[in-house]
């Protein structure tokens, strides 16, 4: 199957297979007025097989929710059909309004209009814990 | 400025230096009669708690300072539905310092994001409670001369208990620390406290169901309830309710100097014939916590 190159834009890569819906709902890329390609069950050598969105613009993505929710994606940066950056996203040491706390006695749960905010307290494991309550985030 | 929102805000070293003025003050009253002339301490205790409360107003007293405050949340523009935040703003232009207490967890550091004064968590739900922590280390400190190289029995409700995970956190700061964790398989330690803190720095522990195994070896034994909506059936509760009764005879092989020790109220857990042996120090523990109290006030308002 072939899926035109971009000359601008971002391409990320590395995405684990059919979870690329997922990202392209949550980086909200559905309101841009480029082109947008979602590519799933690619084949893969590294990971079998993965997903891959390209998007035909250079815009500005929030790399903390990419880290967050596929650390092992990359990021590769096309610029006038040249790959100019290419890099593994990071998981972040803290996340803001990407998930929710799911403590019902947290002082979220009732003071909605606060920020949910995560720090990363084990990177080993990924455990993400709530700033308020300090609760582990599922 | 600063807050005490958790135990883990204070550095070892601060926490000695809390511990220094709170012996000072026991040993000269007098002179810190007047220290807080014309401050004002608010205690905003969305959901009550006689006995904290009150050790925070003594404690704000007896430096000779005021204090405002409200009891519950009924009382409080809360019931109008107002955040927290909003609140705060407003005590904070009444008062130099706040003591908080919140059923929710977390609310007393979104109180000292937006407070223009110090903000003192006392209590947010079965999160943190760090003054009770401080008044512990108070106690051990006064009644063992040290807190390194000591053995601490923790027993009762270890998994919801609150008081024992920040005291764990706490002590396992210091050198040479064992712990020996007495409950009923239904209420163990949470894992995370076993991981995070004891096992990580290399902590010595045991785990019984048996009060009596480890008494002999025990020089600061850590006393709380038992509560029966910890249970899942009630059968449970009435099997194991009374095996964690703390009494003479249990106590038989202590040792002499052995200080015991509940963050109190207590129900039945420690049978009322203990109160008169020597080394009960519950009673005491809780006179402890108003001085400490009264040295935290002092360093957080910054007044020397």
């Amino acid at each position: 199957m072939n899926i035109d190159s971009i000359k601008n834009g971002i391409v990320i890569d590395h995405i684990q297979a059919k979870r690329g819906m997922e990202i392209y709902e949550l980086l909200k890329l559905k309101d841009l007025d480029c082109s947008v390609a979602i590519i799933t069950n690619a084949k893969s050598k590294k990971m079998g097989r993965k997903d891959i969105i390209k998007i035909d613009k250079d815009i500005e993505i929030n790399m903390d929710m990419i880290g967050f929710i596929e650390p092992n994606a990359t990021i590769n940066i096309v610029k006038n059909d040249k790959l100019v950056d290419k890099y593994k996203v990071k998981l972040p040491e803290k996340i803001v309004n990407i998930a929710r706390c799911q403590n019902p006695r947290c002082i979220t749960s009732v003071e909605k209009d606060l920020d949910q905010i995560f720090t990363l307290t084990d990177k080993k494991n990924q455990i993400y814990r709530c700033k308020y309550c300090e609760m582990s985030l599922k | 400025m600063k807050h005490l929102i958790d135990i883990k805000d204070l550095s070892v070293e601060e926490i000695e230096e809390l511990i220094k003025v709170a012996k000072d003050i026991i040993s000269n009253k007098e002179k810190y009669s007047h220290k807080c002339d014309g401050k004002k301490l608010a205690t905003l205790f969305f959901e009550p708690s006689t006995r904290t409360r009150l050790s925070f107003e003594a404690a704000m007293m007896e430096l000779g300072g005021n204090v405002l405050g409200f009891s519950e949340a009924s009382s409080s523009s809360v019931s109008k539905g107002e955040s927290v935040a909003d609140t705060i703003r407003i005590v904070g232009a009444y008062s130099d310092i706040i003591a908080m207490r919140h059923p929710k967890e977390g609310a007393p550091l979104v109180a000292s994001m937006k407070s223009v004064v110090p903000i003192i968590n006392a209590g947010d739900g079965g999160h943190n409670h760090p003054t009770q922590t401080l008044t512990d280390l108070l106690t051990i400190q006064c009644e063992k001369n040290k807190l390194d190289n000591l053995t601490i029995g923790l027993c009762g409700d270890l998994k919801f208990g609150r008081t024992v995970h920040s005291l764990i956190t706490a002590m396992a700061r210091y050198k040479n620390i064992k712990f020996i964790l007495i409950s009923p398989k239904e209420l163990v330690i949470p894992e995370y406290i076993k991981k995070d803190i004891i096992e990580k720095n290399n902590i010595e522990y045991c785990e019984t169901t048996d009060i009596k195994e480890y008494m002999d070896q025990l020089d600061v034994l850590y006393m709380t309830r038992v509560q029966k909506e910890r249970f899942f059936n009630e059968d449970d509760y009435i099997r194991l309710k009374d095996y964690y009764i703390l009494n003479k005879e249990k106590l038989k092989s202590a040792k002499e100097d052995l200080c015991i020790m509940h963050p109190l109220p207590r129900v039945n857990e420690i049978a009322t014939d203990v109160d008169e042996d020597k080394r009960a120090c519950y009673f005491k523990q809780a006179e402890y916590g108003k001085y400490i109290r009264m040295a935290l006030i002092l360093k957080l308002l910054e007044v020397k």
